[in-house]
């Protein structure tokens, strides 16, 4: 099975060949550049250097959110084009489950933050219950406040390991304030991965997951402040 | 000659948009999803709604493009894209997805300016319609006075200062109540209205002598309702709509009908949204044919924002031998003849 999986929801824009058991090729750009202009041509550059054709792949693979409203319409905007161009299924993957296997097998709570900006965070938290790729989930994809997570995970009780780009943000507010053990992430395990993704669509996909091209959406997990203020108008009347 | 076929896709605003166009002037499928309803609950577009709005739908649209024009993707001879101007969250959402499917189906892009679209709709209302002529572009963004010298060649002769014509539209029905979008709204009470009942400013500005200024008279109109409230004297907002609408009109009429005899054009073109309005529509006609000028105009259809119109001006690039890259990028400031 091959799938081309891509992840642009963050600062890290991420596109990965996976072929059967094996990553085939990666490429991850943490640049200031915009997702627009890196995300298809890094695609491009992928398949030249591999040797492979997109039209020899099974099903294509996108991080569908949350991240950045636009980084993650630029990733799900490219897949649909791709899905409606190669007529190919897509497989949905979640930006925080994919995050989650930067600690894969780990014995603890995985614990994915992205930076959220207005004091909040987008997050969620798995467990490995065996080297299977896909984690189990014990706290929804949420965007809450970092002092809302910290009480759930204080619940559970149990050692945290830490993922995500809101790890820099809030690093010296987890090392002070959260009452149990935990694990920072390094350079290799901060950020988003498409070969996460890669994996977690290969398994969804056997699962019989992908969906056609026009059915993928992104998960935004917040609704525009346009909208939202609107609503507090009308609940204030 | 081998038959050019584009599948084009716009989405700037608040319109999703495909289209197939044959050879620049023939369309074969023109699909339009306008979200307008949406935005009227806020009283205008909003950027991120719209951005939301356009992703759920893009699929379906061009698909449905496809569809309607009884080809196949793979028959296409090129992908066409508006990149700019426009909203950015939009704009990117068309952007990434054409280059997607342009890339997987092995088509290549053609990167479009949103205003040279507008003006390209009247290649494809007047089938006779050749360069060079002049173009009025008056929308809710944009206001621009435009020699078309040839095809792809632009020059702008005058643009808004401050204010698009229709802004000032939206703005005014604001005021009087009237609401989201004012274009269409202004236009229809205005028929009941006096339009020579209240004297607004016909502004001139400072810079080239066809530049439009709308600011000024939205101004005006705000304190002349200010001022009649105040004094407690009754506002007939049939009037107000149609003596504000008259002063739009004359300033853009006047200025062009200036401009074509200065640059001596026998073609006189008018596009873009507020291009629909029946009483603009009914003032070119009447100048124009004053001065003996061809005057030409597409139906309201291809007024708003469309993606048959990018289609056709993406096939004078494609003539042009103008194909985009993989990099092709959002440019939501992007100039006329910039590229």
């Amino acid at each position: 099975m091959k799938i081309l999986a891509m992840d642009s929801s963050g600062l890290v824009a991420s596109v990965a060949f996976l072929e059967d058991e094996k990553i085939k090729g990666l490429i991850n750009i943490n640049y200031q550049k915009t997702h627009s202009q890196t995300l298809l041509p890094m695609l491009d550059e992928l398949l030249k250097t591999l040797g492979d054709s997109l039209d020899d792949v099974d099903y294509l693979a996108c991080a569908n959110g949350p991240g950045s409203f636009t980084g993650l319409r630029i990733g799900v905007a490219t897949v649909k084009g791709l899905g409606l161009g190669l007529g190919k299924k897509v497989v949905e993957v979640s930006t925080l489950e994919a995050l989650a296997l930067n600690w894969q097998g780990v014995d603890g709570v995985v614990c994915p933050i992205m930076d959220a900006r207005r004091s909040q965070v987008y997050t969620a938290a798995y467990i490995f219950e065996d080297q299977d790729a896909v984690p189990k989930e014990i706290i929804a994809p949420v965007n809450c406040t970092i002092d809302e997570l910290f009480e759930k995970l204080a619940a559970n009780g149990k050692k945290v390991f830490f993922t995500g780009d809101g790890v820099p943000v809030y690093r010296e507010y987890i090392e002070s304030n959260l009452k149990v053990p935990f694990v920072l992430p390094s350079a290799v395990n901060e950020y988003q991965n498409a070969a996460n993704v890669a994996v977690l669509g290969k398994a969804y996909a056997m699962e019989g997951k992908a969906v056609d091209a026009s059915l993928v959406t992104p998960v935004y997990l917040r609704k525009p402040q346009a909208e939202r203020e609107r609503e507090a108008l009308l609940n204030a009347e | 000659m081998e038959d050019v076929y584009i599948l084009a896709i716009e989405s700037s605003c608040d319109e999703t948009a495909a289209a197939v166009v044959k050879n620049g002037r023939e369309i074969l499928s023109n699909v339009i999803y306008s979200q307008i309803d949406l935005h009227t609950l806020y009283g205008g577009v909003v950027p991120e709604i719209a951005s939301r709005k356009h992703i759920d739908k893009i699929n379906q649209v061009v698909s449905k493009a496809i569809e309607d024009s009884k080809m196949e993707l793979k028959d296409m001879s090129a992908v066409a894209v508006t990149y700019g101007p426009g909203l950015v969250g939009p704009l990117l959402v068309g952007v990434s997805f054409a280059k997607a499917m342009a890339y997987a189906a092995k088509l290549p892009v053609i990167g479009v300016h949103h205003i040279e679209g507008h003006i390209c709709a009247n290649y494809i209302a007047n089938q006779e319609l050749e360069p060079p002529f002049m173009c009025l572009v008056v929308s809710g963004g944009h206001t621009h006075l435009v020699k078309v010298a040839d095809y792809g060649e632009y020059e702008i002769l005058g643009r808004t200062e401050d204010d698009a014509a229709g802004e000032a539209f939206d703005k005014v029905a604001r005021a009087i109540g009237l609401g989201y979008p004012g274009g269409p709204k202004i236009d229809r009470v205005s028929k009941s209205g006096n339009p020579e009942a209240i004297k607004f400013p016909r502004a001139k500005v400072g810079g080239s002598e066809y530049d439009f200024s709308f600011s000024g008279l939205k101004s005006a109109v705000l304190n002349y309702l200010n001022t009649a409230s105040m004094n407690n004297e009754k506002i007939v907002t049939e009037d107000v709509a149609a003596s504000f609408q008259q002063a739009v009109i004359d300033v853009l009429v006047g200025h062009s009908m200036e401009a074509l005899d200065r640059y001596n054009f026998k073609k006189f073109a008018i596009a873009g949204g507020v291009a629909s309005n029946s009483s603009l529509r009914a003032a070119f006609e009447e100048a124009c044919a004053q001065k003996g000028v061809e005057f030409f105009l597409p139906p309201p259809i291809l007024c708003t924002d469309n993606a048959a119109m990018i289609g056709s001006a993406a096939y004078y690039e494609y003539k042009r031998g103008t194909r985009s890259g993989l990099d092709l990028n959002a440019v939501p400031n992007l100039k006329l003849g910039e590229r």
